[in-house]
């Protein structure tokens, strides 16, 4: 029994070849469906399977999944007796089996009993979901603090106490998979990879600072129990004390435009030695990129990460090829910003964006060496052949 | 004035239907199409809004099956996010403003004069006027695909600032539709309100009127108080988008949670807007078939009316995660499932009136009984959603798309197709195919819940609503889902062609009575019913004995 279901959910993660083939295999899965009901007994460590939520790795999530197991027994012993009786009635009070209609039409002791004891159990839930409610609101005394920004369609992460930040982008291996059945094939964790993790200590109470920078997203890891929207212009919060070390997958989860299905959340939680290794990596990293900055770059080293810089950071509104979409987001071949032999109107608006549109001031998310390297590649691929180089240090004059 | 007093006559008798010595036609309906442009009769209108609303249902189900194949399986293979995200809110948008909505304004059209005793609705012209505006809203809306940019794609909630700041020029578009739709319920609840208050027989009392009509008119003032906040709503979103205010940007001192506060203060009313007449309808159709007094009658009443009261002290239950403060989770959240206490009186009075009973299961009792288990299972995963903490993992997946789709599509939906099944016998005096009509009943009623039952498990998952495209583990669900998806938007081809057989071809019936238990004023008039009903009022006596209540009184 337990074998089979683990079979039944690993091969979902097998690859589709054809509809029809996949329907056919899909045929021959369902009748396992009906062994649901077994499935969903407490006995079983169902959130494995994928019909039910995780317990998870904080104490916020299991009190919550705790929660939901509580409402669930209590709807289905509810809906025994209300079907149960209805079934009943639908078999035995039919006309056809001579049943004679009675005329009773009300009773006020039982109106008054089926008004009153549905209020004793809600009241009964209320009770512990108050409980958890301020227990997870309660963001106090926390050990450190990571402020996460949203952006479309991407996260930024700040360790606000280590000066450390940077953004976290669904891989471009995952993102060429979304049209490309071949490489989607046997694909690990389709669409729910990013190239940097948050990487954050385990048995730390860490508090999460949410906002954004342009519309509303909402971050959400299960295993962590935080769902919390990101508000451009406000900032709210959210914690979690991680018991176990490992990597939690979650993704945006308020419609936030285009690419909304494509800016997923990783948690990478790892021992305390562990984390404080990662933390000097990081900071090392955060070194050499200023110093690259300072440097002369050849047209090659631009255009090879301007190309990188722009599939993860560009392609997603201005299209792979630069072609925009029509009416939403501008082409950028044959731009007259992009091709102007003057790079400074295409440095700015890079730089700064552009007010009360979708363009984001890239100045403040990507480093000099980058901003050259895309405006670069911008002014010398997609079909535009301007002939310049933009340095690093004109970004940095530019600024 | 050139206006003769015989001109004026004409008039004052075209819209009453008088018999007072006059042409003679102004007795029947006029010929031709303009009957169908000029008409103020009730049941004219109520046609058109029904006709109205279904090809609205096929435009929205067709998108929804481009929404289900392009998640039939992982990957994009049909269509881009931009237009995926434009399916998904013209989607909500029609099945909720073209739909669902109309349809009920439909029937309140035909049966609310039918079940009260009155000749027409209170104001025939108004009637005409907020009919003729639908057709316009919805064209708008829907040109908006064909335009440059597409049309919106920030979802039916059209959240700022996606839908303000970041949103293709055709929304200014959008919101002209959403105000002259928003006109058109005001009218038309204004309409129900004035006919049933003004119109009734003099001798029915409110607490004698059939229950269809009780929720109607409770429904009718949720519209004139939700609409306007709508219409404000929108407005605001105008003039941030084109005149430089930021009620919703916080760069100018403005706040886009605030939207989110007044989109769900209408929100939340819309929702009973929607499913308020739904408990009518079925509180008229399980007497009928299980030829039993509806039980508790005035509870009924009255928990509807407290139903309508706690839809505007709810709102923010759909903003747990916006960041709001915790007493007002806490308040919210226990407004919230206070609801479900009128809402179970009501089911647990349906089941009674069914026991002891003695049940036949026509076609509109199927739909009833479907109605009332599959909405209470889509109010089951409301309590739950209900449950402040617990709504951190459901907010925004597909737990909530199958919880409303329970709550709209088999309570809602249903429960108008039971009505149209119910009803069209006596509106056109021709029986449908019963075979047929059960066929598709049951057709409808599995690949229904196989296409919503797994998004249950989607959602708890890990889903996210709203997203084209989804990691390999949540795949089978999905095609299941996609498969019943098919399976219940084909069902319509069927239902379509029962309906037209019906009203073509259909068994001739001639009793006013078309089931035989049935209670109601509706059933004391001629099969067909004629262009013009209850010239004369109906009596004390007829009223009483027509009550599906018998015994209050």
């Amino acid at each position: 029994m337990l074998g089979s279901s683990k079979k039944y959910i690993r091969s979902s993660q097998k690859p589709r070849k054809s509809i029809l083939i996949s329907l056919f295999n899909n045929l021959l899965k369902l009748p396992k469906i009906y062994l649901l009901p077994i499935l969903l007994s407490p006995q079983f460590a169902f959130a494995e399977y994928g019909f039910n939520l995780p317990e998870g790795v904080t104490s916020v999530s299991k009190n919550i999944y705790g929660l939901h197991m509580i409402i669930f027994w209590v709807c289905v012993a509810i809906a025994i007796i209300v079907f149960g009786a209805m079934i009943y009635s639908m078999i035995f009070h039919r006309k056809s089996r001579g049943a004679v209609a009675s005329n009773f039409h009300e009773s006020t002791a039982i109106e008054l009993l089926w008004t009153l004891v549905p209020l004793a159990i809600l009241i009964a839930i209320a009770v512990p979901s108050t409980r958890v409610l301020i227990d997870l609101e309660n963001t106090d005394e926390a050990d450190m603090t990571v402020k996460i920004t949203g952006y479309q369609w991407k996260w930024q992460y700040e360790y606000i106490e280590q000066d450390i930040s940077f953004f976290s982008n669904l891989t471009d291996t995952q993102r060429n998979a979304i049209k490309d059945d071949a490489s989607r094939e046997g694909m690990k964790n389709y669409l729910l990879e990013v190239d940097n993790h948050l990487v954050l200590p385990v048995g730390k109470r860490i508090r999460f600072l949410m906002t954004s920078n342009d519309v509303i997203h909402s971050w959400w890891v299960r295993e962590l129990g935080v769902k919390q929207d990101a508000n451009p212009g406000f900032i709210n919060d959210a914690w979690a004390k991680i018991d176990k070390p490992g990597i939690y997958r979650g993704q945006c989860a308020e419609l936030c435009g285009k690419d909304h299905g494509f800016m997923p959340v990783v948690v990478e939680a790892v021992s305390e030695a562990d984390y404080a290794t990662w933390l000097n990596d990081q900071k090392e990293k955060q070194k050499a990129i200023a110093a690259s900055s300072g440097k002369e770059w050849s047209q090659e080293d631009l255009m090879a990460q301007g190309q990188k810089v722009y599939s993860s950071t560009c392609a997603s509104c201005h299209g792979v090829t630069g072609a925009g979409i029509p009416g939403v987001f501008p082409a950028l071949t044959g731009s007259s910003i992009a091709n102007n032999s003057d790079p400074k109107g295409h440095i700015d608006i890079v730089l700064n964006g552009k007010a009360g549109t979708a363009m984001q001031a890239y100045g403040k998310q990507l480093s000099d060496s980058d901003l050259a390297a895309v405006i670069t590649y911008e002014r010398n691929a997609l079909g535009n052949k301007v002939g310049d180089l933009v340095q690093p240090s004109t970004i940095k004059s530019a600024r | 004035m050139s206006t003769t007093t015989t001109d004026l006559q004409d008039e004052i008798d075209a819209i009453e239907g008088s018999h007072a010595g006059h042409d003679d036609h102004h007795h029947g309906p006029e010929k031709g199409l303009l009957r169908w442009v000029k008409t103020t009769n009730h049941k004219d209108i109520g046609t058109l809004y029904i006709w109205f609303a279904f090809t609205m249902l096929l435009i929205g189900g067709a998108m929804a099956m481009v929404i289900r194949a392009e998640l039939f399986q992982p990957g994009l293979q049909l269509v881009e996010p931009q237009f995926f995200n434009q399916m998904t809110t013209l989607h909500g948008l029609i099945m909720v403003f073209g739909a669902i909505m109309p349809a009920f304004v439909g029937l309140a059209n035909w049966q609310i004069p039918l079940m009260i005793g009155a000749k027409d609705m209170a104001l025939p012209r108004m009637n005409n006027w907020s009919f003729w505006i639908l057709p316009f809203a919805g064209a708008m809306l829907l040109s908006t695909l064909f335009m440059q940019g597409g049309g919106p794609a920030f979802g039916w909630t059209f959240y700022a600032p996606l839908s303000t700041t970041f949103a293709p020029d055709s929304t200014d578009f959008f919101i002209f539709a959403v105000h002259m739709l928003g006109f058109s319920s005001i009218m038309g609840a204004i309409n129900v309100i004035a006919t049933i208050l003004n119109m009734r027989a003099p001798d029915m009392k409110l607490m004698d009127m059939p229950l269809f009509v009780w929720t109607w008119l409770i429904t009718a003032f949720l519209l004139i108080a939700a609409m306007p906040v709508l219409a404000g709503a929108v407005t605001m979103m105008l003039t941030d988008r084109n005149f430089g205010t930021s009620f919703f940007d916080a760069a100018g001192g403005g706040d886009p949670v605030m939207f989110q506060h007044i989109f769900w203060f209408f929100g939340h009313p819309e929702v009973y807007i929607m499913i308020l007449p739904a408990f009518g309808v079925v509180s008229q159709i399980i007497p009928t078939f299980a030829r039993k007094p509806l039980f508790g009658y005035s509870s009924m009443v009255y928990a509807t009316a407290s139903i309508a009261l706690l839809s505007f002290v709810v709102w923010a239950h759909h903003m747990f995660l916006t960041g709001m403060p915790v007493a007002g989770q806490l308040y919210f959240m226990y407004a919230t499932i206070m609801i479900s206490v009128p809402t179970g009186v009501k089911v647990f009075n349906w089941v009674t009136t069914m026991w002891r009973g003695s049940m036949t299961f026509e076609t509109p009792m199927l739909w009833a009984v479907a109605f009332v288990i599959l909405f209470t299972i889509g109010g089951f995963s409301g309590l739950m959603l209900g449950i402040a903490p617990a709504d951190i993992q459901y907010h925004d997946t597909y737990f909530v798309v199958a919880h409303f789709h329970y709550v709209l599509v088999t309570g809602a939906l249903f429960s108008i197709i039971a009505a149209v099944f119910y009803w069209l016998p006596k509106w056109c005096g021709r029986m449908y195919n019963e075979k047929l009509a059960k066929i598709h009943f049951w057709w409808a009623v599995i690949s229904v819940n196989v296409l919503f039952f797994p998004q249950h498990f989607l959602g708890l998952a890990g889903m996210p609503r709203r997203i084209p495209d989804y990691s390999l583990q949540f795949a089978d669900f999905n095609m299941i889902s996609s498969i019943g998806g098919f399976a219940f938007g084909a069902s319509f081809i069927l239902l379509t062609y029962i309906i037209v057989d019906a009203i073509r071809n259909g068994e001739p019936v001639t009793e006013n009575r078309v089931w035989e238990s049935a209670k109601g004023l509706e059933w004391t008039v001629p099969t067909p019913a004629p262009y013009h009903t209850f010239d004369t009022p109906p009596g004390k006596k007829q009223i009483l004995a027509e009550s599906s209540h018998i015994g209050e009184h």
